[in-house]
């Protein structure tokens, strides 16, 4: 028994061993998991940010549809990138809703002359804080949401041309 | 040229490592001694020709020779002089090369200066230096080639990360290598007492002087490096339980058991086996710790670039070494014949307690470390932080601290309980009056209890020098009682700092003051400063406190190679404390971002560190003049 015991010390470095080589060959993490995916979305009624188009609340994602929510700002360029992007969506038939961040009305209205207005409704969220209650840490994010409120997807940075197309999957699947 | 002749030294050290290892393995298995006659010379080549490389990539480092990719990729010619020096180790592949030269060099010293070891032992214990080394000349030839050219040779290079740029890198690295890299002697040490069965008191005592220069650079370097956080990046801790700093905590606190059994070993001839066992774990912390930072795989957690290769060629050094190591433990301590024996209340006794503890504390700080992986190969992903370290490994410190009151004034092989208690009398009471009086200001539960042992553990570390003649007490007496009182002037910083910081962020305008602690800061005016490689913006606050004013200067610094911005922070350090302000962003209307911390003794904590260094310095040369005094007395006698 004693003699067994001298031999622990390598048990325990092999079994160390092991633990640390499995780590090292699993291929590094580069992609985020979202924690929101398959929560409810935050509740949230915000105030409409441009004349003519309505506020927006967390009741509208619960109505039976799949929705995109784009988190984005007028202050963003990335997000000018993606504005035709999110014009495809729409011809597609997707429904959106924009949450703008620490933006102003007459700059929102400039940014959609020049960008199109791919959204059916823009709350105005002017101290980022459904932002941050979504788990949304900068702009643009996308998340997509099925017909009950839950976050079935959520799309870091901006969209590309070839990000469409897993997008429009998800909100397939989610109906 | 200048860079092919330091490839070519490294390649020269890396076969003369080869060699010596050839050598004392013919030499021992086959009894030769004018095989073994050769080890020591070879070491101390081979450590001269890897310093010889070290300094000739300084050079290059110096010179700005941009044809070479590691100075492109780090340096950048308008540095200051003191960053391109330092700058040769503030990168994987100089660092590396650092660690094998500290490596080869403490090889070279132990062929030079050991003389009290057995010669079958001595080349044993040279063979399994060179075994290590070979290894990592290997790692650095074959994947971190520190000499690469680059051709075409870029005009000028990529500049080095700013928050680097301090004179800390001048001095933080060398040191905590020293003590890693020094603790591979204790290990060949216990290899090669494996490899002759020669474990016993002499042993222990030839061993016991490397272990505690390692010990005592080890210290410097963890203290010097907390400061270094401390001031530099801003957020005004000392401490992050970060991956990095654990891999230099784990070391040490193997270190410091070490210390404490092999001083079992040296004085009384007990715990062999363990003491064996932990000279392989403190350099064994060490490697896995070298490994930790170098292979990227914890930061891998948070997705940034890794380099999986160098990680693997590590990991495989490493279960050669430590798996081989073990393996001899475990083939050959058997054989090795038991210590004596002791009674549970003893100093030795004391001593296995303490060691204990390091040990637990050790695993904690281990598998908070490694949990991580050990999550991720499950498929999640999680950081473990201070909350976790602190409240598993906090307690168990306590515990330690005052097992360390007690443990000095116990007697050696057995001691009686009731008359240890009538010797602790002081300390308890200075723990208990301390405690009572810290009531009323009421900190947290752990700092309490840190506050009150310190109070209790300073009383009790100078005890031993209670009614004994200050002069012919032994140097190294003075050694163990100004170490454990700096751990107790460390504890009482730290304890003070968690508890009574004061924080405050505030926007100011020019004139408008912000209050922390017992300071009134008010800022006078923001103005450009230009620096060597960087331009500033320069806040000019005055803090006042009762009729004193003091004038600080905190920067937001801005570097063009590469470009980065860094908060200098300014310190003011007066006797209770220091004001640690930082200056942030402009919010455009004219008021400026302010940090302020009031940190009520947190001097104390870096204090306490360098009082511990100073007493392993004090123990090492009170060690060394006993031996040299014994071994005139045998030379007349």
């Amino acid at each position: 028994m004693k003699r067994v015991a001298l031999w622990a010390p390598l048990a325990i470095f092999a079994l160390l061993f092991a633990v640390v080589v499995s780590g090292l060959i699993r291929p590094a993490g580069t992609t985020i998991k979202s924690a929101m995916v398959g929560k409810p979305l935050p509740r949230f009624t915000l105030p409409p940010i441009v004349a003519g188009k309505p506020g927006l609340g967390s009741a509208t994602f619960a109505e039976g549809q799949p929705r995109l929510l784009n988190v984005f700002a007028s202050w963003c360029v990335p997000c000018i990138a993606e504005a035709p992007q999110l014009m495809r969506l729409k011809a597609l038939g997707v429904p959106i809703d924009g949450l703008a961040v620490r933006d102003t009305g007459p700059a929102v209205a400039g940014f959609l002359r020049r960008n199109g207005d791919p959204y059916a409704r823009i709350g105005s969220d002017a101290q980022s804080a459904v932002q941050l209650s979504l788990g949304s840490s900068g702009v643009p994010e996308t998340f997509v949401i099925d017909g009950r409120g839950i976050v079935v997807k959520q799309h870091i940075g901006d969209i590309r041309a070839d990000d469409v197309a897993g997008i429009l999957q998800a909100v397939k699947d989610a109906q | 040229m200048i860079a092919e002749a330091g490839l070519a030294a490294l390649w020269f050290a890396g076969a003369l490592a080869a060699l010596q290892l050839a050598l004392a393995t013919i030499g021992i298995a086959r009894g030769r001694e004018d095989v073994t006659a050769a080890v020591r010379p070879v070491a101390i080549v081979q450590g001269l020709l890897a310093l010889l490389a070290m300094v000739l990539l300084i050079y290059v480092f110096l010179d700005s020779d941009m044809s070479v990719k590691l100075v492109v990729e780090n340096s950048h010619s308008a540095k200051p002089w003191i960053y391109k020096f330092a700058g040769a180790w503030g990168n994987h592949e100089g660092s590396m090369l650092l660690w094998v030269t500290i490596l080869g060099l403490a090889g070279g010293a132990v062929a030079v200066f050991e003389r009290s070891l057995p010669e079958r032992t001595l080349v044993a214990t040279l063979g399994a230096q060179a075994a290590i080394a070979l290894g990592f000349y290997a790692f650095l030839l074959f994947s971190s080639n520190p000499f690469a050219r680059l051709s075409p040779a870029p005009a000028d290079g990529l500049g080095l990360n700013p928050l680097l740029q301090d004179p800390g890198l001048a001095f933080h690295p060398p040191t905590l290598y020293t003590g890693y890299v020094g603790l591979s002697v204790a290990f060949s040490f216990a290899v090669g007492a494996l490899v002759t069965r020669d474990v016993g008191p002499a042993f222990a005592k030839a061993m016991r002087p490397w272990v505690l220069i390692a010990w005592i650079f080890l210290t410097l370097g963890i203290t010097a490096g907390s400061y270094w956080a401390y001031y530099e990046l801003g957020w005004g801790g000392w401490w992050f339980w970060d991956p990095v700093e654990n891999a230099s905590l784990m070391p040490w606190l193997a270190a410091t058991a070490l210390l404490h059994s092999v001083t079992v070993l040296a004085t009384r001839d007990g715990l062999r086996a363990w003491t064996i066992m932990l000279a392989v774990v403190a350099f064994s912390m060490s490697m896995i710790g070298t490994f930790l930072v170098r292979s990227g795989i914890l930061t891998s957690v948070h997705a940034f670039a890794v380099d999986p290769e160098r990680g693997a060629f590590i990991l495989a050094l490493l279960a050669i070494y430590i798996g081989g190591a073990l393996a001899l433990f475990g083939a050959r301590i058997g054989t090795v014949r038991a210590g004596t024996t002791f009674d549970p209340v003893s100093r030795e006794g004391g001593l296995v307690a303490n060691n204990l503890l390091l040990s637990v504390i050790l695993g904690i700080v281990l598998i908070g470390t490694l949990y991580p992986i050990v999550a991720a190969s499950f498929g999640v992903q999680l950081s473990v932080g201070p909350p976790f370290f602190n409240k598993a490994a906090g307690p168990i410190a306590l515990l330690l601290v005052a097992v360390m009151a007690v443990g000095p004034l116990l007697r050696w092989r057995r001691d009686d309980a009731r008359a240890v208690i009538r010797r602790s009398l002081a300390p308890i009471i200075a723990t208990l009056l301390a405690a009572i009086a810290l009531l009323f200001v009421r900190p947290g539960i752990l700092p309490w209890a840190g506050l009150s042992l310190a109070a209790g553990l300073a009383v009790a570390s100078v005890a031993p020098l209670w009614k004994r003649n200050l002069r012919r007490t032994p140097l190294f007496t003075y050694g163990m009682v100004v170490a454990h009182l700096g751990i107790a002037v460390s504890l009482a910083g730290m304890a003070s700092d968690s508890a009574f910081t004061q924080e405050t962020l505030v926007a100011v305008r020019t004139g408008e003051p912000a209050r922390v602690g017992p300071y009134s800061v008010t800022l006078d005016g923001i103005s450009p400063v230009i620096g060597d490689n960087w331009s500033a913006l320069e806040a000019r606050l005055t803090a006042r406190r009762g009729t004193s004013a003091r004038v600080m200067h905190p920067q937001l610094r801005f570097f063009s190679n590469p470009p980065t911005s860094t908060n200098e922070s300014a310190i003011l350090t007066v006797l209770d404390g220091q004001l640690y302000t930082v200056l942030g962003q402009p919010d455009g209307q004219g008021r400026w971002q302010l940090r302020l911390w009031w940190k009520p003794f947190v001097t104390l904590i870096w204090l306490g560190g360098t009082m511990i260094a100073l007493g392993g310095l004090l123990s090492l040369v009170g060690r060394m003049r006993r031996e040299r005094r014994a071994a005139m007395r045998e030379y007349w006698a």
